[in-house]
C-alpha cells in the first residue's frame, strides 16, 4: 500500500497553489518604490580592443540617470572563479580576470560594455543605442584545437597561453595504463563531441539591487540557487561588502539547471549601482541576453580508448578531453572537466587502470560552466558509447559485455580516487529489462519494419556522484568552499515547526518533500511543517541547491536539527511527566513513558518550552530551535540503467523516441511522486542533447542560434511518455536518510542510449555506421547512412 | 501614451501605454498582474499566454493598444472565487504536472483553450498543440497526463505516477 503521509509517501506539492493561480513571487514579480532600469550594451564580437567609448549622446537621453563603464569598476573585483585546479605539473591553472564591465577588451559576443541606468526599461535601452564605442576587432579563437596552436591569438593577453590547464588523473596510473593499451587483446577507440548546450530555465535571470544609506544595507534579490554562495562571492570578493550589511534573497526562481548556481555580472552591477545611484535597480534578463550571458553547458571534445583483454574484461580506459572554459573562468567552471568528470569515469564497471586527461581552454564564446550533470553526462557519454561500440567490433551482446563487466562487490574503490559505498548494477539491469520489454524489442522491430522504418534497440548504465563532499576533501582538490549544508528548525510555541534550509527550491518540491522527513521523524502532521528557504535574512549560511545535494546534505542536516529537537523535547516529557528521561519514548507525536499509561502531546511540550513555568531551567534553557550543519563523509553514487528504443525514416533521417524505459537507484525515496517528475525532467533534457540541442558558433565567434526561433528546445511532441522505475533501492550507507539524489540522473543516463539506439537501427538496416555526433540530428543521420 | 481600455478577469481596466508596450507589460507592469509570465522575446515560449476574447493568444506578441476593448482572461482569474483550484489546476497538482511553474500559466491557459474546441484530445494532439509552449523541468510526461485527466479520460494506465 502507498503510505498516504510521510517518508514515501506521494504528497501533492503544497508550492503548485501558488504557481498554478499566478501568485508567485518570482524575482521580475519584485518592484521596489522609486526603482531605475538597466540596460547592457553588450558586445556584438567576440573579440576586439576597446579603444573608446561615448556616452555623452545617450547620457544626455531621456530618463537616463547614470551610465556605467568598465572604468567605474577599477579598484572593484572581478568575478571569482571557485574551484583551483592543480595542472599535471603540479601547477595552478591560468585564472585570468573577469571584470563586472568589460576593461580593454571585449571577449565574447555579449560580454557587457557599459550599462545604462534609466527610470524605465524603455529608456534604458533607448539610451544604449545611442552609446558610441570604438572596438578594434581582433581575430576570434572559436575552435579549442586551433586555440591552443602555436601563435594563436590569445583570448587573455596577460596569459602565457589559452590553455587553462593540463590535468592528469591519475598521473600515477599513466604508464601502466598506457601499458595495459599495448597489451590488450582488443582496444576500442571512439572520438565523439559532447555538444554544448544552453540550460535554458524558462525563467531568465533578474536582479533587484536595494540600498538603505542610512544603514549601509544592500539587498539583492536574484535568481540564484544558492543566496548563501552569491552573498559570500559577491560581498567578499568583488564589492568588499560585510555579510552582515548584505542580503541576498533567491524568491521563486523558475528553474536553475546548474546555470543559476555562480555568481554574474549583473547582480554585482546592479547591487553596486543601487549604491551608487542610492536608488533601487532592476535587470531583467530577456531571452536574447540569456543565450549570450548565462553560462553554457558541455562542449567537450574527447577521445576514449577502451581496452579488454581476450575475455573481454574491462582491463584499461585511457580517455583525452578538449573542454572549452569559454572566455572567462565561470565560477565553478574549473571543476566541471575535472573532479566532476575524471572521477566517474569507471562507471559502472570495474576496470582496473584508468587515466584521464583533460585540457581546458580559453575561447571566444559564452563561459561554460555545470549544466544538468555536470562532467558526469560527459564521463557516461563516452564511457557508454565506446562500450557499445566494442560490443559491436567483438560481436557480443552490449548489455551482457556490461553485466560481464559490473562492479558487484561493495564498497568499492574505483582507481579514479572514488568510493562506491553501495549499490546493485545487476539488479537495476534486471529491473530494466523487465519494464522496458526487452523481450519485445524483436516484435516490435518487426512492426516497425513492416512500415518501412528501422528500429533500433540503446541501453546504457550511469553511475553520478553526487552530494559532493566532504569539505576537507574537496579543499585539498581545489574548492574554495565546503559544501557541507544547514537546516534550523524552529519548532513554535503551539507545536508547528518552521524549517530553515540551506537548500534552494527551484522546482524539486522542497517545500512538500522536506516537510515529509521532519513530520515522520516527529509523528505529527505534514501540514505542520513548513519550509523557509532562499533569503540570507532568514536561513543559516547554508551552500544551496546543485549536484542532486539537497535531500543528501541538506536533508541530513535537517535529521540531525530534529533528532536534537527530539533529544531536547524528550528531556521536557520526562519532567512534565515526572519520569526518566531513558524511558520516554515519541510516537504519533506523543510522549510517553515506557511501561506505563502516563503520556503527553508533542504540542504541550512545545508550549511547556515556550512557557517555562513547569520547566526544569536549571538543566536545560527554554525553547525548541536547533541547528545542524552537516558535512557529508563521502559521495553517494545514484546509478541505473536506461533503454531507448528509436524509429529512424530512412528516408529522411529523422529520428523519433518510440520508447524510453529507466530503471534507476536512488536509495529510500521520500516522495516518489516527486522523484519520477525529476527523471522526467532529466530524461526530456538528456533527449534534447541527443536529438536537438546545440550551441553553434561561427568563426567569427557569433552564436548562430541565440534564441528558442533557432536552438531547438524540445517540444511535447518530441518526447514519448517514460517509463520510470526506482524500485531497486541500496540505500546510501552514510547518511542518516540513506538517500542519494535524483536532479541530475535523467540528464546523465539518457544521452548514450539515444544514440546507442539510432547506431543500432542504422546497423539492422545494413548501414556501417560505428557513430554519429550529437544532436542526431536528420541531416546528420541521413549524411551517415548516405555517406 | 495613449490610453486603452479592457476588461481583464472580468474587471474593468485601462492605463496609459506607449505604442509599444505589449500586452504582456501592460498585464505585468500596468495592472500587476505577475502570473503571465516573460520567457522568451520571440514569441516562441509560451508561459505569456492569455485569453484575448475567448482564444488563446500569446500575450508578447501583441500589443496592449491591440486589446482595446477585449476581454482578457489570464490565470489569476481562473481559480474559484473562494481559491479553490479549477479542474485544469486541479489535474496539475493532482498529476504533478509542473515543478519551477514558471511555464505554468501559460500551460494552464494553453490546456483550457484547448480543451474548449477539443475537449477530449488524444495524446498525440494534446502534444501537437503544446508546441508552443516550453517546459523544460517536466519533460511534458505530467502535463500531458494532467490534461488527459483534466479532460476526464482515464490515465491509470500510463506510466508511472
Amino acid at each position: 500500500m502507498p503510505k498516504d503521509s510521510g517518508i514515501g509517501a506521494s504528497s501533492k506539492r503544497r508550492e503548485d497553489v501558488r504557481f498554478l493561480t499566478g501568485t508567485g513571487n518570482y524575482t521580475d514579480d519584485i518592484n521596489l518604490h522609486g526603482q531605475a532600469y538597466v540596460h547592457f550594451l553588450r558586445s556584438d564580437v567576440a573579440h576586439g580592443r576597446i579603444n573608446g567609448i561615448n556616452t555623452d549622446a545617450a547620457a544626455a537621453m531621456p530618463g537616463v540617470v547614470r551610465i556605467f563603464t568598465g572604468a567605474d569598476f577599477e579598484g572593484v573585483g572581478g568575478l571569482p572563479c571557485g574551484w583551483q585546479v592543480t595542472d599535471k605539473h603540479g601547477e595552478p591553472m591560468q585564472e585570468p580576470p573577469h571584470p563586472v564591465l568589460a576593461q580593454g577588451k571585449v571577449r565574447h559576443v555579449g560580454d557587457p560594455i557599459a550599462a545604462v541606468v534609466a527610470d524605465s526599461a524603455e529608456q534604458a535601452r533607448d539610451a544604449a543605442e545611442a552609446i558610441e564605442v570604438d572596438i578594434e576587432d581582433l581575430p576570434a579563437v572559436i575552435d579549442m584545437k586551433a586555440a591552443l596552436a602555436d601563435g594563436a591569438t590569445k583570448v587573455h593577453d596577460d596569459l602565457t597561453s589559452n590553455l587553462c590547464y593540463d590535468w592528469g588523473f591519475v598521473e600515477e596510473n599513466k604508464a601502466a595504463v598506457d601499458e595495459a593499451i599495448a597489451n590488450a587483446a582488443h582496444v576500442t577507440t571512439l572520438e565523439l563531441v559532447n555538444n554544448r548546450l544552453v540550460a535554458n530555465p524558462m525563467e531568465p535571470r533578474v536582479a533587484v539591487a536595494d540600498y538603505n544609506r542610512a544603514n549601509d544595507e544592500s539587498t539583492l534579490y536574484t535568481t540564484s540557487q544558492n543566496p548563501h554562495v552569491i552573498r559570500l562571492l559577491m560581498g567578499a570578493f568583488v564589492l568588499g561588502i560585510p555579510e552582515h550589511k548584505l542580503r541576498v534573497v533567491a524568491p521563486d526562481v523558475g528553474g536553475g539547471f546548474g546555470t543559476k548556481i555562480f555568481h554574474y555580472a549583473e547582480e554585482a552591477f546592479c547591487t553596486f549601482a543601487a549604491r551608487a545611484i542610492n536608488r533601487p535597480v532592476k535587470w531583467t534578463s530577456s531571452r536574447s541576453e540569456a543565450f549570450i550571458s548565462d553560462a553554457q553547458g558541455r562542449d567537450h571534445v574527447t577521445r576514449i580508448e577502451l581496452a579488454l583483454d581476450a575475455d573481454n574484461n574491462f582491463t584499461a580506459i585511457r580517455t583525452e578531453t578538449h573542454a572549452n572554459m569559454g572566455a572567462y573562468l565561470s565560477t565553478f567552471a574549473s571543476s566541471v572537466p575535472t573532479w566532476l568528470h575524471g572521477t566517474l569515469m569507471a562507471g559502472n564497471y570495474k576496470t582496473p587502470l584508468i587515466y584521464v586527461n583533460v585540457k581546458a581552454v580559453f575561447t571566444n564564446t559564452v563561459p561554460v560552466d555545470a549544466y544538468r550533470g555536470a562532467g558526469r553526462p560527459e564521463a557516461t557519454f563516452q564511457l557508454e558509447r565506446v562500450i557499445d561500440k566494442a560490443a559491436r567490433e567483438l560481436g557480443v551482446d552490449p548489455i551482457a559485455l556490461r553485466r560481464q563487466n559490473f562492479i558487484t562487490e561493495f564498497p568499492y574503490a574505483t582507481p579514479v580516487a572514488v568510493e562506491y559505498d553501495t549499490g546493485n548494477y545487476v539488479a537495476t539491469m534486471d529491473k530494466l529489462e523487465q519494464v522496458a520489454d526487452l523481450s519485445g524489442f524483436a516484435a516490435r522491430r518487426a512492426e516497425s519494419e513492416a512500415k518501412g522504418m528501422l528500429r533500433g534497440l540503446g541501453v546504457n548504465c550511469y553511475i553520478e556522484a553526487c552530494g559532493i563532499a566532504p569539505s576537507n576533501l574537496v579543499g585539498q582538490l581545489g574548492a574554495r568552499a565546503g559544501l557541507y549544508d544547514v537546516a534550523t528548525v524552529r519548532v513554535n510555541a503551539t507545536g508547528s515547526i518552521s524549517v530553515m534550509t540551506g537548500a534552494h527550491s527551484h522546482g524539486q518540491g522542497h517545500e512538500t518533500a522536506f516537510p515529509q522527513v521532519v513530520a515522520d521523524m516527529l509523528g505529527i502532521d505534514e501540514s505542520m511543517v513548513n519550509i523557509v528557504h532562499g533569503d540570507t535574512a532568514k536561513i543559516p549560511h547554508g551552500m544551496g541547491t546543485y549536484g542532486s545535494r539537497s535531500l543528501a546534505v541538506c536533508g541530513s542536516a535537517m535529521v540531525r536539527a530534529t533528532e536534537k529537537i527530539i533529544n531536547k523535547a524528550k528531556k521536557i516529557a520526562a519532567h512534565l511527566m515526572e519520569a526518566s528521561e531513558a524511558d520516554i519514548e515519541l510516537k504519533d507525536g506523543q510522549f510517553s513513558v515506557a511501561g506505563t499509561d502516563k503520556s503527553v502531546a508533542w504540542g504541550d511540550v512545545c508550549l511547556a518550552a515556550y512557557v517555562p513555568h513547569n520547566y526544569p531551567l536549571e538543566d536545560i534553557e527554554p525553547g525548541l530551535e536547533e541547528t545542524a550543519f552537516y558535512d557529508p563523509a563521502n559521495f553517494t553514487y545514484p546509478a541505473g540503467a536506461y533503454a531507448c528504443e528509436v524509429e529512424v525514416d530512412p528516408e529522411t533521417g529523422k529520428v523519433s523516441i518510440e520508447r524510453f524505459s529507466a530503471a534507476d537507484d536512488f536509495g529510500n525515496i521520500i516522495n516518489p511522486m516527486i522523484v519520477d517528475g525529476q527523471v522526467h525532467g532529466g530524461l526530456a533534457q538528456g533527449i534534447g542533447q541527443a536529438l536537438l540541442e546545440h550551441a553553434i558558433y561561427d568563426e567569427s565567434g557569433q552564436l548562430l542560434n541565440a534564441s528558442y526561433m533557432d536552438y531547438a528546445m524540445p517540444r511535447a511532441d518530441d518526447v514519448p511518455f517514460y517509463e520510470v522505475d526506482h524500485s531497486c533501492q541500496t540505500p546510501c550507507t552514510h547518511n542518516p536518510l540513506g538517500v542519494k539524489g535524483c536532479g541530475e540522473a535523467g540528464a546523465i543516463g539518457s544521452p548514450p542510449a539515444v544514440v546507442n539506439a539510432v547506431i543500432d537501427a542504422l546497423q539492422s538496416g545494413g548501414k556501417d555506421v560505428t557513430h554519429i555526433d550529437m544532436p542526431v540530428s536528420p541531416s546528420r543521420v541521413w549524411a551517415a547512412m548516405n555517406g | 501614451m495613449t490610453q486603452v481600455s479592457m476588461t481583464v478577469n472580468g474587471k474593468a481596466v485601462s492605463g496609459d501605454v506607449e505604442g509599444r508596450t505589449l500586452l504582456s507589460s501592460f498585464l505585468r507592469d500596468h495592472l500587476s498582474l505577475t502570473g503571465t509570465h516573460v520567457g522568451c522575446d520571440t514569441g516562441q515560449c509560451g508561459a505569456c499566454m492569455v485569453h484575448v476574447d475567448g482564444d488563446a493568444v500569446k500575450s508578447c506578441n501583441m500589443l496592449a493598444l491591440e486589446a482595446e476593448g477585449a476581454q482578457v482572461d489570464t490565470i489569476e482569474g481562473q481559480a474559484g472565487a473562494d481559491g479553490s483550484l479549477n479542474v485544469i489546476q486541479q489535474a496539475f497538482q493532482d498529476h504533478h504536472g509542473l515543478q519551477c511553474g514558471f511555464c505554468t500559466p501559460g500551460m494552464v491557459m494553453s490546456a483550457a483553450a484547448l480543451l474548449k474546441n477539443n475537449p477530449q484530445p488524444t495524446e498525440a494532439e494534446i502534444r501537437a498543440y503544446l508546441e508552443g509552449n516550453i517546459c523544460r523541468c517536466t519533460g511534458y510526461h505530467n502535463i500531458v497526463k494532467a490534461i488527459m485527466a483534466a479532460s476526464g479520460q482515464d490515465v491509470g494506465a500510463i506510466a508511472a505516477e
